[in-house]
């Protein structure tokens, strides 16, 4: 099958821009790959190749106010949730100018502006954080919806079970996101799921759940925006499983042994930029100078993001301590941490 | 004003709620119920379900909540039955509250407080016995408090409210039933410093007696046995395991030149011997003898009242070991 499902390409203008967010991602990770082989930069990390029509069509969906919780394989979401790809490079440079000042590395990325909250590299970790986040924006009355992306991984983790039945239970607006890539590293979902139908599971907690072709970034922004209306509209929590694929690695130390050749190719062939792009030609929406355009825009903002980074300057070692507590006045901060060596003497409390 | 120590933390759980509507507290069986420990009794009819939030049995999922509640504004209290069980939400304690503002690079604090009991002393077995605080303390980004006064049970909670960071409480089990006198305008405290409850004249023998939460009356009640024998003691309450106020320490054994700490957790690789471990650094040539210390014994805590007893630190066991610190004989 190497066409999308979802027919009817909407219009010329956002059809490109569906097609630019993907390629944008695409193009950054490919590029983090490069750097990784020039030991530019270092720690584990995680792409997204294949998968980018999940990011791209649901955070079409969602409001500037609205939370973003993610997985380590979380390039791409922050990308689309608006972090600069200069500040995203730069933070795996472990720079000053990147967008944790160097403390979090590929797989810890943060944003307070654009409310991107991680990020998380325990599997499942994100679950209750989404639901304490939108019960934030429940008792606080705000029309807020937490989006949460993890991977099929993570439905095996009790922390998974437990913000099932909590946000369902208190019917709190969150969005879950279940990136279904059919792998945890090396472990095939029939091989640690004894029910593999992972919307279903979703919706024996009485959480409405459909299952979305992953491939087809169209498909993905459709059932997303229905999605997140109802949450926005008070239904309580929801969830799509997003069938995708990822085409590299799990990680760049993953010799791949657990999955044939033929098998990743056999995906490939449903590339969901290759889809959208070919979608877009057949309805004479993209021409090929456009096409050529679009890459050029990408490449050179990619570039310059790797500029940017290439140029920072370390974070400081003597801002090391930093950030374990807030800033806070002097005089709370007179108590000793471990890590720091007392000075004698002082009055009695 | 006569209290008790759980109703000293229900007026400040309800001061707080009154105080701050962001304020919340949420747990298993903190509304219906009123608290396991009785510690929330009545608050739900006064602030209702939404305020006072019943939770499942799910220690890591509403732990989490509370830290993504914290994350987008809120002031929750988490409260977690025992120290036993938050051992299930060990992940969200340790990989979330305290990595996100380090991680986030300073951009998302956690302004969660986590409340829990600990100890032993009434014949709960192991499974609800244990003091694991001096592991929470090993934790750069938490700070750890452990009221053992009405006073603090009064006013800590409020204070750690205003931190912008996550706080751990650790409220003795044996301790909610004490009662006594407290200021009827008593409020917020300090959390930052220790406390010295009592200080030796200087004459005679001296020592340093250190501890905090459940082991402070009878460590108060050994100084007063150990002034009969003509043994002076400094009894100073930490408050505060994380960060530790260590000035406070070295100022007394300065005075005293002997240190006896009492802690509920075991010996090995337990608070007491951080501070062991910071007096000898850094104390070395004030002590006229080694550092003393009485912890439980290395064992699972044991459900019959003789066993359990022979397992914890007790007035007799501090009192002799003051007197092997002052060279008096054990
Ligand atoms: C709690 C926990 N256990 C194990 C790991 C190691 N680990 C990292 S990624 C991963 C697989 C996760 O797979 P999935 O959730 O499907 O996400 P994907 O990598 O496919 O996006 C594992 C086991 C971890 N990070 N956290």
């Amino acid at each position: 099958m190497t066409t999308l499902r979802n027919q009817g390409v909407p219009d010329a203008g956002h059809a490109m821009h569906l097609l630019r967010q993907m390629v944008r991602v695409r193009r950054l990770e490919e590029k983090c790959i490069e750097l990784y082989s020039a030991a530019k930069i270092r720690g584990f990390l995680h792409v997204y190749i294949g998968e980018e029509a999940v990011a791209a069509g649901v955070m079409e969906a969602l409001a500037p106010e609205d939370a973003v919780v993610a997985t380590y394989r979380e390039h791409g979401h922050a990308l689309l949730r608006g972090v600069s790809a200069g500040a995203i490079l730069a933070e795996m440079y472990g720079h000053a100018e990147g967008c944790c000042r160097g403390r979090g590395g590929s797989m810890h990325l943060f944003d307070a502006a654009t409310r991107f909250y991680g990020g998380n590299a325990i599997v499942a970790g994100g679950l209750p954080l989404a639901v304490g986040l939108a019960l934030a924006d429940r008792m606080a009355g705000r029309q807020q919806v937490t989006v949460c992306f993890f991977g099929e991984g993570a439905v095996a983790e009790g922390e998974f079970h437990e913000s099932m039945n909590l946000a369902a239970l208190w019917q709190l607006p969150v969005l879950f996101c279940c990136e279904n890539n059919l792998y945890a590293m090396g472990t095939a979902l029939g091989r640690s799921e004894s029910q593999t139908d992972i919307a279903l599971k979703a919706a024996g907690y009485e959480i409405p759940a459909w299952a979305v072709d992953g491939m087809d970034v169209l498909a993905v922004e459709e059932a997303a925006r229905r999605a997140v209306d109802a949450v926005r509209s008070g239904g309580g929590p929801h969830f799509l499983e997003l069938r995708t694929y990822r085409f590299r690695a799990h990680s760049m130390f993953d010799p791949e042994l657990y999955r044939e050749k033929s098998e990743v190719a056999q995906w490939m062939e449903r590339d969901p930029i290759s889809l959208l792009q070919g979608a877009m030609q057949a309805a004479g929406q993209l021409r090929d100078d456009e096409w050529a355009g679009l890459q050029a825009d990408v490449d050179a903002e990619i570039s310059t993001a790797v500029g940017f980074a290439e140029n920072g300057t370390p974070e400081p070692v003597s801002e090391l301590a930093r950030f374990v507590y807030s800033d806070r006045p002097e005089e709370n901060n007179s108590g000793t941490d471990i890590s720091k060596e007392p000075t004698k003497g002082g009055a009695a409390g | 004003m006569k209290t008790t120590y759980r109703e000293a933390m229900r007026a400040a759980l309800r001061d707080a709620m009154q105080r701050d509507e962001r304020v919340f507290l949420m747990g298993e069986d903190v509304g219906r119920y009123g608290g396991s420990f009785a510690v929330s009794l009545g608050l739900l009819e006064e602030f209702g379900p939404e305020r006072i939030r019943d939770t499942p049995l799910s220690e890591s999922g509403f732990v989490g909540a509370g830290i993504g509640a914290a994350l987008g504004g809120m002031r929750p209290v988490v409260e977690i039955m025992t120290v036993n069980f938050s051992l299930l939400a060990l992940d969200q304690i340790i990989n979330n509250a305290a990595t996100l503002l380090h991680m986030s690079g300073g951009q998302f604090n956690v302004p969660i407080v986590i409340r829990m009991t600990t100890g032993a002393g009434r014949q709960l077995g192991a499974q609800h016995s244990h003091s694991l605080e001096g592991w929470y303390a090993h934790i750069p980004g938490l700070r750890i408090l452990a009221p053992a006064t009405l006073a603090d049970a009064r006013g800590m909670l409020w204070t750690a409210l205003q931190d912008p960071d996550p706080v751990l409480i650790f409220e003795h089990g044996s301790l909610y039933n004490v009662a006594g006198e407290l200021d009827e305008d008593a409020g917020a405290v300090g959390i930052d410093k220790a406390a010295v409850l009592r200080q030796a004249d200087g004459s005679g023998d001296t020592v340093t007696l250190i501890t905090y939460g459940g082991t402070l009356p009878l460590v108060l009640e050994a100084a007063d046995q150990l002034s009969g024998e003509g043994i002076g003691s400094d009894v100073i309450d930490l408050r505060t395991l994380r960060p530790l106020d260590t000035h406070t320490l070295l100022d007394s054994v300065a005075r005293t030149h002997r240190a006896v700490v009492v802690d509920e957790g075991w010996r090995s690789g337990s608070i007491s011997a951080e501070i062991a471990a910071r007096i000898s650094e850094q104390a070395f040539f004030d002590l006229d003898a080694p550092v003393e210390r009485v912890c439980s014994e290395e064992v699972p805590v044991p459900y019959a009242k003789h066993l359990e007893q022979a397992a914890l630190p007790s007035v007799t066991r501090v009192m002799a070991a003051a007197r092997r610190a002052v060279g008096a004989g054990g």
